[in-house]
């Protein structure tokens, strides 16, 4: 493998707080050297990346693969082609496929086909309960052992406090997260948008934000009781954030992840039925978005995450109240946060870059999220001031159901490398 | 016919018409109910327009409500209801929509349990589309026959206080009634246990009656909803007994109105729970009439969609 030298760019490690205009090399899949004129090996490849962002890959803890099951809408192969265009070098896939990944059967199927497949770094999400039935505990210790990186039975909740309760003592054994999809069914089920006046007007039955906040609450007590670690996914409401806030103030391990879409978008996206804007949790009010970005600016939620869920377009094509939750955010989730986090002066480029590659990393002990030499070789280089469009037929996802199709947003990969080679180029 | 179709390609919301395309409706509506009146009861405005009755949820007063109005404007008409149909194999509502389209028809009119499937279908064929009632979102032609009534009753619709009672939650009725009542400057109001009341519900305009005795003081008109048997099942009200108790628009309560009220209910009534038969046979209750409006009020919606002049007796058109 040619060692990569990418000269003269912005390197941003929030790993070190370091912001400078550096060279990085890489050999043998690791950081060689960051710093000024760092030389040339012999046989250097040499990128000029003067006027662009160098930073640790970008990680994703809450994607939606949908290998094994329903290779019709992704792929692990496109899945982890999506990521890296969008500048990921590692993801997490959550374990709601078919059949679930509730065994290290499964773990291992997913490993092998992201190996197969080598774009991005796939990193399993086991099953909390057997078939994420909610009845019996996954056998942890056999997934961990198999690679996986945490617990979730996310696209439902645990239903039970008690087998939340067991799951976060038993997850403890092991130092890994239970990731938590936090929606009370009895508030939330037959619910198709945000309860509100949107909802009200158009007739759709709503899911109160009390369906999210009800569990975010139940959760972080168990956390208080057990010690285990809790990740909150997808945080979408202004009480949310509220809760994490003093929950952490008292020193409970509690993390949490928000998604592009719950920071750039509200409820009257659903306006004139749009499947698109349907999701789970939904798309809620300009005051929950606005308390999602201050979470985000004040570290109450960690990490960015997309919660990438990929659908046909014929399912969205429906009736909203049948349509499927979800949309994909791979490929869209830097330009946006850019847009609606840095371009509004919420966060500086370096630390929307710590809440997508260094903190998300921590949360989930991956290998990943800095430029420290001798780490893992997975960096993305960002153009921060370009301009463009978003066209879905253009991505390398196997589906296209974004409410974001022909929004202008600010910055994007350019380059992606995974383990010191080219994952992803994009080309003019 | 004019070039120019008065109320766009398709009527699927009040919320998205004008107040002038309100009274455009109510006002081509009147020279409509004299047709209904005569022994041959047909003129010829629809000649050889094709018109697809599309119902996927159980109706009788809506449904051949819109078959006399087609009739009766001498339009070719197919109903299709969804069981016996290839909805009941599994097609989807587009694909059953392109498909009847690709017969070459001009318009559908469409009932369905799924809020905005008459928009969904509006914005994916050519040709109008007329909402029926679309799951708890809207009912037009019912809203615009309630007004029609109340205009008749009253001479005016501004400055009417009118209150809508009863499950307003999961009312395609009431939204409709709402929308179409303020936007004409009527004072609406909406009264029922606020378990059944749609959140924000104030946003749109209307003032919150917690209790039936308030409204009945308060209306000049009281629109009652049915109430949907099985909301006790799903925990929205305790009992039936209870919510007529407290609830219902009882002989007693009524006769303690400060003045004579106008009563309407959209049917199917549940007599002996949101209404009883006292009120709903009483001389106050105008739902007999609300029937008979509706027909004028849908040949009115269908002859301007299809494009007529809103002046329609001056266009040829009154001779049969």
């Amino acid at each position: 493998m040619r060692p990569l030298l990418l000269k003269g760019g912005r390197v941003i490690d929030p790993s070190r707080n370091a912001d400078d205009v550096a060279d990085v090399l890489l050999e043998d899949g690791r950081i060689a050297a960051v710093g000024r004129n760092v030389g040339t090996p012999d046989g250097a490849e040499v990128l000029d990346v003067q006027g662009r962002v160098v930073a640790p890959g970008l990680v994703d803890v809450h994607v939606h693969l949908r290998e094994p099951g329903q290779e019709d809408l992704e792929t692990i192969a496109t899945g982890s082609a999506s990521a890296v265009a969008g500048g990921f070098t590692s993801i997490c896939a959550m374990p709601n496929t078919d059949p679930v990944c509730d065994n290290q059967g499964v773990v291992g199927f997913v490993i092998a086909q992201a190996q197969r497949a080598a774009k991005a770094r796939v990193y399993p999400i086991g099953a909390v309960t057997l078939g994420q039935k909610g009845q019996q505990l996954a056998e942890f210790g056999e997934l961990v052992g198999a690679g996986a990186v945490a617990v979730s039975d996310d696209g439902k909740p645990v239903a039970t406090a008690h087998m939340m309760r067991t799951a976060l003592e038993y997850a403890r054994t092991f130092g890994i997260p239970v990731a938590d999809h936090c929606e009370d069914m009895s508030l939330a089920t037959g619910g198709a948008m945000h309860e509100g006046i949107v909802s009200t007007r158009m007739g759709l039955k709503g899911i109160p934000a009390a369906a999210e906040e009800v569990m975010v609450a139940r959760d972080i007590l168990l956390a208080e009781l057990t010690g285990g670690h809790v990740h909150l996914c997808h945080m979408s409401t202004r009480g949310s954030v509220e809760l994490i806030r003093r929950a952490k103030e008292r020193g409970i391990r509690v993390t949490a992840e928000a998604c592009p879409h719950h920071f750039s978008l509200t409820h009257e996206a659903c306006v004139g039925y749009n499947t698109n804007a349907k999701m789970n949790p939904p798309l809620r009010e300009a005051e929950d978005v606005d308390a999602i970005r201050e979470g985000l600016k004040d570290g109450t939620i960690d990490c960015v995450a997309t919660d990438h869920a990929p659908h046909h377009y014929d399912a969205k094509e429906r009736e909203f109240d049948d349509a499927p939750n979800g949309i994909i955010g791979l490929e869209t989730a830097l330009g946006l946060s850019i847009t609606e986090l840095v371009g509004r002066g919420l966060l500086t480029l370096p630390q929307l870059l710590y809440r997508m590659s260094t903190a998300p990393a921590r949360i989930f002990n991956l290998p990943a999220g800095t430029l420290a030499t001798g780490a893992p070789a997975d960096l993305v280089v960002i153009d921060p001031g370009v301009k463009w469009t978003v066209q879905p037929e253009t991505f390398l996802s196997k589906s296209r159901n974004t409410p974001f199709a022909g929004r202008e947003l600010t910055g994007r990969a350019e380059l992606t490398i995974v383990r010191g080679q080219v994952a992803f180029r994009r080309t003019p | 016919m004019a070039d120019v179709p008065a109320l766009g390609k398709d009527l699927t919301a009040l919320e998205h018409l004008t107040a002038g395309q309100l009274r455009l409706i109510l006002d081509t509506a009147e020279p409509f109910k004299e047709v209904s009146e005569r022994q041959i009861k047909k003129v010829p405005a629809l000649r050889g327009r094709t018109i697809v009755n599309l119902f996927f949820e159980a109706s009788t007063r809506t449904r051949i409500s819109f078959e006399f109005a087609e009739k009766r404007l001498s339009a070719d008409t197919v109903s299709i209801a969804s069981s016996g149909s290839s909805v009941s194999k599994g097609e989807t509502l587009v694909d059953t929509a392109r498909n009847l389209e690709a017969m070459r028809i001009d318009m559908v009119v469409i009932r369905h349990h799924a809020s905005g499937s008459a928009e969904f279908l509006g914005n994916r064929i050519r040709s109008n589309v007329i909402n029926a009632g679309d799951g708890k979102h809207e009912h037009p032609t019912q809203g615009l026959l309630d007004i029609l009534t109340l205009r008749d009753k009253f001479g005016r619709i501004e400055g009417l206080k009118v209150a809508i009672c009863g499950d307003v939650l999961h009312s395609r009725v009431a939204r409709s009634n709402i929308w179409g009542l303020t936007k004409l400057g009527a004072e609406v109001a909406v009264c029922g246990p606020a378990s059944l009341l749609p959140r924000n519900v104030e946003e749109l305009g209307v003032t919150v009656i917690p209790r039936i005795e308030d409204a009945i003081a308060w209306a000049d008109a009281l629109n009652v909803l049915r109430l949907q048997l099985e909301r006790m099942q799903s925990g929205f009200i305790p009992s039936l007994r209870e919510y007529n108790r407290v609830f219902g628009l009882t002989v007693d309560r009524l006769e303690r109105a400060p003045k004579d009220l106008v009563i309407m209910h959209p049917g199917p009534m549940n007599r002996g729970v949101e209404i009883d038969s006292g009120v709903a046979d009483g001389p106050h209750s105008v739902i007999l009439p609300q029937v008979t409006n509706g027909v004028a009020v849908r040949m009115a919606v269908l002859y301007l969609l299809a494009g007529g002049s809103p002046d329609w007796s001056q266009q040829g058109g009154g001779e049969a």
